[in-house]
């Protein structure tokens, strides 16, 4: 299983806001594992996908250098179940990005109606590994292919409104991004 | 308690059930934010967050909490922190009232020290 819980952004506003979707699909194997017999999906695996899509709000903001992880849940409400066939929209707005951490209020709706809500937290970690070096939470070029799966340079815009750039450490991390730059220098 | 002081220990209470998960009852001045509220860590950042949203204020990192000190070598000898940084508290943390803490001034005892009546005292000083 891959650890993916947004298939896409359908808005993504640098240091504001973010919408994300998830569809629901029979052919998912944990539908099955939770509840045998009712195949709903499992209130923390949607909370997993509102974490992702203000996760990646928060990294987006510190140009996906800085190691942002989930640090706490203060509040979590679900208003009814998702089921097979439901699209999930996540939508994040941050509250608050300081140096140390942000906090950002998420919801989830199903075809309008309000199915969660949560207020989550996420630290800025300062580890660095035995050389000294600042340690990566993810490989960036792995993080990049994700990035673009899920559509972030289409849809992403900047705070003034203007498309979402490369962003200059995803950028590094792409061997063809690479050589393109060597060979326009 | 004058009336500003006691609308700003309201709101400081409510922020605190909001990010502890505690009843309103077990927030009173002389609770203490780890021994009897239960904060951990991350609590903290929390309660920063809230605190600048419900009173329109500045934090900045380390004024509330000021770990640095606790983790600087020069202030911390032997598991205890030195007068030296003693008197770096004092000056960081108006706010609290340090006289237990300097009679056994061991860092572990340190987490236990900041009570409700601290937050609010450091709320007051920041408000116009």
């Amino acid at each position: 299983m891959r650890w993916f819980w947004i298939d896409r952004f359908t808005e993504f506003t640098s240091g504001q806001s973010a919408t994300a979707i998830k569809t629901l699909s029979l052919s998912e194997d944990h539908l099955h594992d939770h509840f045998p017999g009712a195949s709903c999906m499992p209130n923390t695996l949607i909370l997993e996908g509102m974490a992702q899509t203000a996760g990646l709000l928060v990294c987006e903001h510190g140009g996906f250098t800085k190691q942002v992880v989930l640090a706490k849940v203060s509040k979590a409400q679900f208003h009814f179940e998702a089921w097979p066939g439901d699209t999930l929209t996540y939508r994040a707005q941050v509250q608050s990005i300081k140096d140390d951490g942000a906090m950002a209020s998420v919801t989830s709706h199903v075809n309008g109606q309000l199915q969660a809500e949560a207020e989550i937290f996420f630290a800025h970690l300062e580890q660095l590994n035995s050389r000294g070096d600042k340690l990566e939470l993810f490989d960036p070029y792995d993080l990049f292919s994700w990035l673009r799966l899920l559509k972030l340079y289409e849809v992403g815009r900047d705070a003034d409104g203007n498309p979402l750039k490369i962003h200059p450490h995803m950028a590094e991390s792409d061997p063809h991004l690479r050589s393109s730059a060597v060979a326009a220098s | 308690m004058p009336v500003q002081q006691a609308e700003v220990f309201e709101k400081v209470r409510n922020c605190l059930v909001d990010a502890l998960g505690v009843d309103d009852d077990e927030v009173t001045p002389e609770a203490t934010m780890v021994g009897d509220l239960g904060a951990e860590s991350i609590d903290f950042l929390d309660i920063v967050f809230r605190l600048e949203k419900t009173f329109n204020i500045k934090i900045p990192r380390g004024e509330l909490f000021p770990e640095d000190i606790l983790s600087n070598a020069q202030y911390v000898r032997e598991g205890k922190v030195t007068s030296e940084g003693i008197a770096q508290l004092k000056t960081r943390m108006p706010f609290v009232d340090l006289t237990k803490f300097e009679a056994d001034p061991r860092v572990t005892n340190f987490g236990n020290l900041l009570t409700v009546q601290d937050l609010v005292n450091y709320v007051q000083s920041k408000l116009p």
